[in-house]
């Protein structure tokens, strides 16, 4: 029979082997974390850059191309570079080179973790035109029927802002800043219109400092995979 | 051993993970992602996937640098191999599917957690050559995947009335909502613990009611 001491001494290694030992594994395990990264992140990049700009162009119909804004000297305007920290909006102009309205990112709490979204807003009209949810955790079958169930993602096709969005029971809806709200999921669907309500309150006031009109020359594309579109 | 002795001894090492020690259904292991993200058959697949790598690379892995490590750091070496693999993983995912993994959420990172994966590498991997140690891996991921996609199935079928996004019963089909949360998860679970579990016993029993029969021939 094998002593389980005399076993174990066999098998000691020195500390330094010890530490070697990790160490190497420590750095061929970056190695090639690293080079995973790296070797995803233009795709990766490309994938967000791509999923915000077809939500941008499903908030806001009838664009052909689209502008980054952001708050610039106290008053908006177009800004392509991203800067750290900063908080930003996107323009769409139609074929006729017309700015017709801003897709604007909010997010707040929802029922189980922070809703991100983007709405579609035309500020001469004070009305929202569509909403598309970026990120939800909300529950399957039920709050998550705030991007799958299209009658109420209907309520957003002409919305009117003022005096403020007010839910109302499913059904109910009668005027035109009325959401009808999703029976069995009241707390996603007030979450939705409480994240448009401070959404709209936040730019409201930088976006009616605003000239609108003509996009200009300026018309440019935020990301890499926007280079097909066509600009107006 | 002889040739046909190893292969036939990877065939077994293959399919024991698939029915007579699977994971999930015999050793109840790894149940976080099991009832997590059940809920749908795409969401269940691309995580049994994820997993089956994981295992497949981390048992190579660790199976071929056995005799390097020294078995004072041996979990610590396992939890690095298995934490490379999941975070590789977790990009390519990210990189390919965008919206399954925007589902999977945390679920991905946290196959490092999965303790099915560390297992093996400590009760198999570390003890056996490369063949047997893929051959090991590749049923036990197998295993797992097959019933993580069987439970996500069955969910998605009875919660949503669909299977991989298609619809089908039609209009008029109520979906069992239920079937979707969390309780879903547990009930479905349950309910195939129980169908396999009377498979089994109902095998067992019979086979020894044969070796009964056989072993007494003057009753």
């Amino acid at each position: 029979m094998k002593d389980p001491i005399i076993e174990s001494r066999r098998y000691e290694a020195s500390p330094t082997r010890l530490v070697v030992t990790l160490g190497l594994a420590g750095l061929l395990s970056g190695l090639a974390i690293v080079s995973a990264y790296e070797w995803t992140r233009p795709r990766i990049e490309a994938n967000h850059a791509s999923a915000l700009r077809e939500a941008v162009f499903r908030v806001l119909p009838g664009i052909v191309g689209l502008q980054r804004w952001a708050q610039r000297g106290g008053e908006l305007r177009p800004a392509d570079e991203d800067r750290a920290g900063e908080r930003a909006i996107y323009a769409g102009c139609d074929d006729r080179d017309q700015l017709l309205g801003f897709a604007i990112p909010a997010e707040g709490a929802g029922f189980q973790d922070t809703i991100k979204l983007l709405f579609g807003y035309l500020p001469d009209q004070r009305s929202i035109v569509g909403v598309e949810v970026l990120e939800s955790r909300e529950t399957p079958g039920l709050g998550d029927r705030i991007y799958k169930d299209q009658a109420f993602l209907d309520n957003f096709r002409t919305l009117l802002v003022d005096p403020e969005i007010v839910l109302v029971k499913n059904g109910t809806k009668r005027a035109a800043h009325e959401v009808d709200s999703i029976t069995g999921a009241t707390i996603s669907s007030q979450a939705v219109v409480n994240i448009l309500n401070a959404g709209v309150q936040e730019w409201s006031r930088l976006l009616s400092a605003t000239r609108t009109g003509s996009c200009g020359q300026t018309l440019e594309q935020p990301s890499p995979s926007g280079r097909n579109a066509t600009s107006g | 051993m002889s040739r046909d002795g190893q292969n036939r001894r990877a065939y077994q090492e293959l399919v024991k993970g698939l029915w007579r020690e699977n994971p999930v259904f015999v050793q109840v292991l790894g149940m976080c992602p099991m009832l997590a993200v059940s809920n749908s058959a795409i969401n269940a697949l691309t995580m049994g996937l994820a997993t089956f790598t994981v295992l497949l690379s981390s048992s190579l892995m660790v199976s071929s640098l056995r005799n390097l490590i020294p078995r004072q750091v041996r979990i610590s070496c396992y939890i690095i191999v298995i934490a490379t693999f999941v975070t590789v993983i977790d990009f390519v995912l990210l990189a390919l599917v965008p919206d399954v993994h925007k589902e999977l959420g945390a679920f991905i990172p946290l196959i490092v957690a999965n303790c099915m994966i560390l297992g093996r590498q400590e009760a198999f991997a570390a003890k056996h050559p490369v063949g047997l140690a893929a051959a090991d891996a590749a049923g036990m991921g197998g295993g797992f995947a097959l019933a993580l996609f069987g439970l996500g199935g069955f969910r998605e079928v009875l919660g949503s009335g669909s299977l991989f996004g298609v619809s089908l019963f039609g209009a008029h089909f109520e979906p069992w909502v239920i079937m979707l949360l969390p309780p879903g998860g547990f009930i479905s679970l349950g309910l195939l613990l129980l169908v396999l579990n009377w498979v089994r016993s109902r095998r067992t029993q019979r086979s020894e009611d044969l070796v009964t029969a056989q072993g007494n021939p003057s009753r």
